[in-house]
């Protein structure tokens, strides 16, 4: 299956996907997902497209609201990249720890650096961030700025 | 039925069976290990926020100190996705130095790594002679990037310095006494009782499981996973080159060595291969400080398995978010698995075994404190009392046992 036929795979059985999914270059492939389709185009990338593993899930703060994208790659050089768009108030996901064990700390992640709530995740260690970490600081949000960066704006 | 009940023991942050700083949870009966977890980010440093606040330039630098040991892994991943994004085709020169630095760090991880190995099963002799080895690849690299880490080769556009004929003439002498050397560890790991009753059927991690955790690198490869970035996605000069990827499905930590001893010959080989190839021509193309606005996604196989960095950009010369997903990171998860139901004694090996660097995988905050500018010297003591509340709240508690310990001593 090449990237084409992935494309066409991904179109044919979603109808949401129509004029979302582009090829960017040999290997990477580019889906935006409607959040509530998510987990039907995820599932089915999983168990009948083979993309079994899932390199990273990237969480980034566009201003407007957040993006999560899920890498998800198998044998060869071809990697899905499969983005969702979250609102600024209240950004939540579901977890795909069901699908991927190994997502946790990823969405760990997006927890502590980001703010955004992983619905369905299991109680656990936080990660990266300290024990001691204040309460609503998320490092990763374009307007948090750390104590030094703050000190050298107004310095600027 | 035993008459005990299972014991919780806290191993980390600070072990002085752990070289960096990670925390497990191990609930034990008997000797055997029930159920582990690990709490990683002590190395957090904010790196990631760091890069959308430095132009790319920067960021170059300041990528390449999220590991010690993978320093070009993360600069190349790294430069690899900005020049996608600025459409930039560097020389094929710079293609071949990047892939002669990429084979030499990972001679020299993969000595270190056999070295540590040798330590954490309690044979000395071996960290000693691999690593007495692994000094001429670490001559080797200082010689050609002026350090023998972080070596500040890479550049956005190619590569800043030029490997001479001189210098060709020095890698392949070098090359000569690795391989002669690794051949013999070969030979050890392969024959050697203590070696193989030590490491055979120890850490054990099923095809299955690897898959579903998401192992990367050796690890995944001596578990019968076929993959390397290097061969299914190939970057940098590795399209142009042979080498065979190596896969065992021993999946203990026996076949993690193998797959490692195994890399280190192909490796010997693809640094020979890039020597005799190597083209003329420039080593850099210039470009534009400001990167037009894309993302990508990019992919490099490290020391310890694959490396993802994600970048995107906005335009600008900063970018607007820079992700790195560190090897290890994907494999911690699966220690859980192979620790389950084995031997407390076997848990430096097996956590040494996917060869482990947690400042990678924790790369980003550090606060401190810029009003009042004192330094504050913390007792002993105070340490002590806070690593006794926090396993407290972690639902450690030895209150009752330093009791009745100190009234058996008479304390």
């Amino acid at each position: 299956m090449n990237e084409e036929q992935i494309k066409q795979e991904l179109e044919d059985k979603f109808s949401f996907l129509k004029d979302a999914v582009s090829i960017t270059r040999k290997g990477r492939i580019f889906a935006q997902v409607p959040l509530d389709k998510f987990e039907a185009v995820f599932a089915h990338a999983l168990k009948k497209m083979n993309f079994t593993a899932l390199s990273a899930v990237t969480g980034l703060d566009r201003g407007d609201g957040f993006e999560v994208i899920y890498h998800l790659n198998r044998d060869g050089a071809i990697v899905l990249n499969l983005k969702v768009l979250l609102e600024k108030e209240n950004p939540q996901v579901k977890t795909i720890t069901g699908y991927c064990p190994s997502a946790d700390i990823y969405e760990r992640e997006l927890m502590d650096l980001l703010g955004i709530k992983v619905d369905g995740l299991a109680p656990g260690q936080r990660y990266p961030l300290s024990d001691d970490w204040p309460k609503g600081e998320y490092p990763l949000r374009k307007d948090w700025k750390g104590p030094t960066s703050a000190k050298e704006a107004q310095n600027a | 039925m035993h008459k005990y009940g299972d014991v919780i023991v806290p191993i980390g942050p600070q072990h002085p069976a752990l070289k960096e700083p990670e925390s497990f949870l191990i609930t034990l009966r008997g000797e055997k290990i029930t159920a582990s977890s690990v709490r990683l980010g002590y190395n957090h440093r904010g790196i990631e926020k760091a890069c959308e606040e430095r132009t790319y330039t920067q960021g170059v630098y300041l990528i390449e100190r999220v590991c010690g040991i993978c320093s070009h892994s993360h600069s190349t991943a790294f430069v690899q996705a900005v020049e996608e994004i600025a459409g930039v085709e560097i020389p094929a020169r710079a293609k071949y130095i990047r892939t002669l630095i990429a084979e030499l760090e990972r001679i020299h991880s993969h000595l270190l790594w056999l070295g540590v190995a040798g330590h954490e099963i309690g044979f000395d002799t071996l960290l000693m002679y691999t690593w007495r080895d692994r000094e001429v690849v670490m001559d080797l690299l200082a010689k050609l990037t002026g350090n023998r880490v972080n070596y500040g080769i890479n550049t956005i556009g190619g590569v800043r310095r030029d490997v001479s004929v001189k210098q060709k003439e020095e890698v392949l002498k070098a090359i000569d006494t690795l391989e002669k050397q690794t051949k013999y560890y070969i030979d050890l790991a392969t024959k050697e009782t203590t070696l193989l009753k030590r490491l055979q059927g120890v850490g054990v991690l099923s095809h299955e499981d690897a898959i579903s955790l998401g192992a990367v690198g050796p690890t995944g490869r001596a578990s019968g996973i076929a993959r390397d970035t290097r061969k299914d996605d190939p970057y940098a000069a590795y399209g142009e080159l042979d080498f065979k990827v190596i896969s065992v499905d021993n999946c203990d930590v026996y076949g993690r060595t193998l797959v490692r001893l195994g890399e280190l010959i192909e490796s010997f080989s693809l640094v020979r291969q890039v020597i005799a190839k190597i083209p003329d021509g420039p080593i850099t193309v210039r470009v534009p400080r400001k990167i037009p606005a894309g993302e990508v996604l990019s992919r490099y196989e490290a020391p310890r398995g694959e490396d993802v960095h994600y970048v995107r950009s906005n335009g600008t010369e900063k970018p607007d978010r820079v992700k790195v997903r560190a090897p290890t990171l994907a494999n911690v998860q699966s220690v859980s698995k192979m620790l389950e139901d084995r031997y407390l004694a076997d848990m430096p090996i097996v956590i040494a075994a996917i060869d482990p660097c947690f400042s990678c995988t924790d790369r980003l905050i550090a606060l401190r404190d810029t009003q009042t500018k004192k330094s504050n010297t913390v007792i002993w003591e105070t340490i002590r009392l806070k690593g006794i509340e926090w396993y407290k709240q972690q639902g450690v508690d030895f209150t009752a046992l330093n009791k009745k310990l100190s009234k058996k001593l008479h304390l």
